[in-house]
């Protein structure tokens, strides 16, 4: 179940330690994007792509 | 694009998916701090104030007016309760009876931007229609914030704004200056 945020929830996940996936492309991702947010765009969004993040802690897309 | 990512990532196997719906758009319009190159083309986001006034339909035109004072500002944006953009309220409707409810005599369908406009083609269409303010929504409608035209001059002259919506969580926010 998908839980749909605004950004005190971004802020708040945050300090909880979410994971921050920007699934823009690369060049928007580039030309400006949430601090500490890691590039994932949804194209390229699969098994592999995700193999290092943590399954059970909290993760924030936009 | 998040919500269908968000469904991806759960079929992926993460437990607690949350999606920032209104994304990078509304983060800069809140004024809050981004990484990377800076687009070099200013965009409707880099100018605007990340709240606006609102007025409800169903209330009062005098209620809304109270309002607006505590503002400092003359103009107010109708949303509906799904924070869609609806109406707008500006001089001359204030001489009207303030007992009247705000859907009756608000400007209906004003002008809305996207955030991610460019901001140069935008300012100049302004100054030719002498228009002052414009609602910057999401595709969808729904309000992240207001350009002011005189803001997005400044910072296309290399200013910063000399004011700017202070935001906050369950207060209804006023103008300061910075």
């Amino acid at each position: 179940m998908v839980t749909n945020i605004d950004r005190y929830g971004l802020m708040a996940l945050t300090e909880m330690g979410a994971v921050i996936l920007d699934v823009l492309p690369e060049r928007e991702y580039s030309s400006g994007h949430i601090p500490g947010a890691l590039n994932l765009p949804l194209r390229k969004l699969n098994t592999a792509a995700v193999a290092d993040l943590e399954r059970s802690k909290p993760v924030v897309v936009y | 694009m998040s919500p269908r990512a968000a469904c991806r990532l759960e079929a992926l196997g993460f437990q607690q998916v949350y999606d920032y719906t209104l994304g990078i758009a509304d983060w800069k319009a809140a004024g809050l701090p981004v990484e990377g190159d800076h687009s070099p083309t200013q965009v409707v986001a880099d100018a605007t104030r990340s709240d606006a006034p609102v007025a409800a339909p169903d209330e009062q035109l005098g209620v809304a007016w109270a309002r607006a004072q505590r503002t400092g500002r003359d103009d107010m944006i109708v949303v509906d309760c799904d924070g869609v953009v609806v109406g707008r309220l500006r001089d001359p409707v204030w001489q009207q009876s303030h007992d009247l409810l705000v859907a009756a005599v608000m400007e209906l369908g004003p002008t809305t931007v996207r955030p991610n406009a460019p901001l140069v083609p935008l300012v100049e269409r302004m100054q030719k229609r002498a228009t002052d303010l414009v609602s910057v929504t999401t595709p969808q409608g729904v309000l992240l914030g207001v350009l002011l035209r005189a803001d997005a001059e400044q910072l296309i002259a290399g200013d910063p704004p000399d004011q700017i919506w202070e935001d906050c969580d369950g207060c209804p926010g006023h103008w300061s200056t910075q």
